[in-house]
């Protein structure tokens, strides 16, 4: 049975197009993008975008160790609702994926219970311990696409070279969580005239930056593709910007948090504004959107984190790192970046899709004749308020509670299934 | 001179810092203190009246405390209050009970106001946002430290008093030296947005890795010179150094911490002759403050003390008896 | 609704009565020395101290006078109508209560709330051997079973009356007015 998505507004970023066009899909291909298609079921999407299925590179599923806070398939759910078709999922489970093992865990878990697709990153050191070597090679022919100790940086910059000259050899992309954690004394938000105020103990740029500049150095040292993490500071674009200049293979990404709120959201100590790297001060979210409109920042990903309400629910310095993303991720992108002219709704989805996709050499992110019928209709004029206690996710750790945003997913379509519908 | 005009009743639910306050509310509150000094000096009668007769006041220390809890103890029951007091270690906050949790059941005995200090900033809001008690913060991280500070404005005040000769005189204009750790100190951040609101000069000290950032945008002078602090400044006030600190590369060592940092003979040199001396307590003796000042006539720790008792009173009545 | 105002003490009538009361409470003593007068405050203490006078241009000796102020000892402090009266006297006396025969001084004697208020706070003093009390004008009304010792005058009033009394020493003149709230005309 063949099904036509008629009169919709087209923007497929990997081949330009952006303009209204029909798709038309059978089973889970695409058979068709053209005008005036048919089909045996038709999907209306007048007045509304159709782009590929959203791919966010950034994701935590907690899966296996922490079931409370999230599944594969309850992090599936919240990425369908999102828009979302392919995610890469961290390591840094319990126990943590660094063994081909854990990939093939991870990868049946998916088969069973995702309704989306997640290809799964390795840990970079064996335990996220920072010492040994993971065995990347096997782990990419089980389907790692990434390896990453995100959660931590690795502190031995002699582990550090070697990791990415391994991951280099086998052609899979270090993804850095940049942090020099001996600055971290405590701290549990960004360091500043909030954190004195508060007297929360503070997390100084520099520490960010620090392994910035370290990492990309060694980037350049042994050739290997470095993709930045989470950029939060001004200081850490600069150097961003300074080593695509020298053309090293160095990519970058930003949190919708990061370029929408600072660090006054903590100032009734809600925990749900309590992430790692923290929210910085305007002069860094106009760094970061400056470096969006430019192309220095590569990608969008929303470093998805779930934490229980319990878990949340305590005293700042106690509450546990992190926050959702996935559902509010397309409306803060089309609220704070598009509508305000920083980039245009094509770079956007471009942004959000193929870019990503390609960092991590999935096929994904592409509407093409014959690919996977992976799709996400929206209204991008429609506004909507974001309730937490409707997420899909098991969690409802976000500070955009009750905020308005622009662009509401209509459907999700995965593999030519409907996954999701407003 | 204070441009608000005085208010008479106190409106809010909870006192969590002073950095929401009014003037005229810090004013009322100094102002509502004297007649609780006349009943502690009470020489034949009872010490107490019946203000909160009937009330539950709860104790919740979460972090250790002996002068604090002692003190709104007194005072509670000096409002004919009836206590409880709460000490984490010996609670089941060790057995992984959260704050919320132990909040809950203590409200299930119908407590009037909680007065919490914690070791983690922002415990009071945390507990204010979900529990109906009024809430009294005793010490919140590094954050603010409310009844020290209008002890310690009271203090001061009494002082100028004296020293002018005019029952009416305010803070405005004098010049207050805080010294020491400033960056972990919620005393120090609490003296400064009173001091600050009453109209008075704050210059802060410290080693430079004890000095939090962007401080000077709390409306402050800051400098690492204790001379430069004492210079000019009515009232110098020594804060506790916490001995560990050494060992996180915070400073060198206690020597030279003494010989930069210590109120004394020597240093007080730098003041005038009038300043009085203060501290929050508990002492190093020796370390901060030299024993001879602290227990010599400049010193104004004692008078800190009782009156804690008298400004905490005056702060459980306004807060149980305003109409809320 | 139009309120009438009338006077129900003058100047003179004033002088006489605390000249009765002065007398009263010195023939109920063995001495002015024995006599311990607390003013409630705020108008009973200007007219303690009249009394300390007169008593002291009778026998030459004056009478131990302080003040007390009820307001920390008040009954309905949990209504929450609660305010701090900023610059207003507090409770002042310098000597022991207990073993004395203390007098309260007061201007009206109303529900007699504020006269057991007074009997609380001074017994957390001490265990006076007798507590009396002193009125310029008891108005009916009462909700204790309190009376007074020693009595100016007496008026029936309604809850919706206003007594108001005057003294030279807070408003710059004497008099009580007694002020009826009428029934409204349709």
């Amino acid at each position: 049975m063949s099904t036509v998505i008629k009169n919709g507004h087209l923007i497929e970023p990997s081949t330009g197009i952006s303009e209204a066009m029909d798709i038309s899909y059978e089973g889970s291909k695409i058979t068709n993008i053209g005008k005036d298609l048919s089909g045996d079921e038709v999907i209306d999407a007048t007045g509304c975008v159709v782009c590929p299925g959203l791919v966010d590179i950034h994701v935590h599923f907690r899966e296996p160790g922490f079931e409370s806070k999230e599944t594969i398939e309850s992090g599936s759910r919240a990425a369908a609702a999102g828009g979302f078709t392919s995610v890469v999922t961290m390591a840094n489970t319990s126990p943590t994926i660094d063994n081909a093992g854990m990939i093939e865990f991870v990868n049946r878990r998916a088969r069973e219970t995702a309704v989306i697709k997640i290809r799964p990153a390795a840990c970079a050191t064996k335990g996220m311990q920072g010492e040994e070597l993971t065995e990347m090679a096997e782990l990419k022919s089980v389907g790692a696409v990434a390896v990453t100790d995100d959660g931590k940086d690795i502190p031995s910059s002699w582990v550090m070279r070697r990791v990415m000259e391994y991951a280099n050899m086998v052609d899979l992309p270090y993804m850095a969580h940049c942090e020099d954690h001996s600055l971290m004394e405590g701290g549990a938000m960004n360091e500043g005239y909030n954190s004195t105020r508060l007297g929360i103990p503070g997390m100084p740029k520099a520490m960010e930056e620090i392994m910035v500049e370290r990492n990309a150095r060694l980037a350049e040292l042994t050739g290997a593709h470095l993709h930045i993490q989470h950029i939060t500071t001004a200081g850490g674009i600069e150097i961003l910007r300074r080593y695509k200049a020298k053309g090293i293979r160095i990519t970058g990404e930003a949190s919708p948090h990061h370029f929408t709120l600072t660090d006054d959201a903590i100032e009734t100590y809600d925990s749900n504004a309590k992430m790692n790297p923290p929210l910085r001060e305007q002069s860094d979210i106009d760094a970061i959107k400056e470096a969006i409109g430019d192309g220095t920042v590569d990608i969008i990903a929303t470093d998805h984190a779930p934490h229980t309400p319990a878990e949340k629910d305590v005293e700042f310095s106690l509450a546990p790192f992190g926050i959702l993303g996935l559902e509010t991720s397309l409306g803060l992108v089309l609220t704070e970046l598009v509508e305000p002219g920083v980039i245009s709704i094509e770079r956007a989805i471009e942004m959000m899709t193929v870019s990503g996709a390609k960092i991590v050499n999935i096929d994904a992110g592409v509407i093409r004749e014959g690919g996977p019928a992976d799709i996400a209709i929206f209204k991008k004029d429609q506004e909507w308020v974001v309730d937490a206690e409707k997420s899909e996710s098991r969690s409802r750790n976000t500070p955009f509670n009750g905020r308005t945003l622009k662009g509401a997913i209509q459907r999700t379509i995965c593999d030519g299934k409907t996954v999701f519908q407003a | 001179m204070s441009t608000e005009s005085p208010i008479t009743t106190w409106t809010r639910k909870h006192l969590i810092g002073i950095e929401e306050l009014d003037r005229s509310e810090i004013e009322l509150i100094l102002d509502t203190a004297p007649q609780f000094m006349a009943v502690q000096q009470r020489e034949s009668g009872i010490k107490k009246v019946p203000l909160l007769q009937g009330r539950l006041v709860v104790n919740l220390f979460m972090e250790p405390s002996t002068r604090t809890r002692v003190s709104f103890e007194l005072a509670a029951k000096r409002l004919s209050a009836d206590t409880l007091t709460f000490a984490a270690s010996s609670s089941s906050t060790k057995k992984g009970e959260t704050l919320h949790d132990t909040l809950a059941n203590i409200e299930a005995m119908h407590s009037d106001i909680v007065v919490i200090r914690s070791q983690y900033s922002g415990a009071p809001q945390l507990l204010a946002k979900q529990h109906p008690s009024r809430i009294i913060n005793a010490g919140d991280g590094n954050h603010e430290h409310p009844t020290q500070a209008l002890l310690d404005a009271f203090t001061m005040r009494n002082h100028i008093r004296t020293l002018r000769d005019d029952p009416e005189a305010g803070l405005d204009g004098i010049r207050v030296a805080l010294i020491g750790d400033i960056a972990h100190s919620r005393v120090a951040r609490s003296n400064i947005w009173s001091l600050t609101k009453l109209g008075a000069q704050v210059i802060i000290c410290g080693p430079q890795t004890l000095l939090p950032m962007e401080i000077e945008k709390m409306g402050v002078e800051v400098t690492s010179d204790l001379n430069e602090a004492m210079d000019g400044a009515d009232i110098v006030y020594a804060l506790r150094i916490q001995l560990e600190r050494q060992s996180s590369a915070l400073f060198p060592s206690l020597r030279e911490y003494i010989r930069q940092f210590r109120v004394d003979q020597k240093s007080l040199e730098a003041a005038p002759d009038h300043a009085l001396v203060m501290h929050p307590g508990p002492m190093n003796r020796d370390i901060e403050l030299a024993s001879d000042i602290a227990d010599g006539p400049r010193s104004a720790v004692l008078d800190q003390v009782t009156n804690g008792v008298a400004v905490r009173m005056a702060v459980m009545h306004l807060m149980a008896n305003s109409s809320q | 609704m139009t309120d009438q105002s009338k006077i129900v003490m003058t100047p003179e009538a004033m002088k006489g009565h605390l000249a009765k009361l002065a007398e009263a409470i010195l023939n109920a003593h063995r001495s002015a020395e024995d006599i311990y007068l607390l003013g409630i405050i705020s108008r009973g203490k200007p007219l303690a101290d009249r009394l300390a006078q007169i008593i002291k241009e009778k026998t030459g000796i004056e009478p131990h006078v302080g003040s007390l102020s009820t307001t920390l000892y008040r009954d309905d402090i949990r209504s929450g109508k609660v305010t701090v009266k900023l610059g207003s006297d507090s409770t002042h006396f310098d000597f022991d209560v207990t073993e004395k025969s203390i007098v309260f001084v007061d201007d009206v004697l109303y529900s007699g709330r504020t006269i057991r208020a007074a009997m609380d706070e001074v017994m957390d003093y001490g265990r006076p051997a007798r507590i009396q009390l002193a009125c310029l004008i008891d108005r009916g009304q009462r909700e204790l079973p309190i009376q007074a010792d020693y009595l100016g005058m007496s008026i029936q009033t309604q809850k919706s009356d206003h007594i108001q009394v005057l003294l030279n020493e807070i408003d710059g003149e004497d008099s009580v007015v007694l002020r009826t709230a009428s029934e409204k005309t349709t």
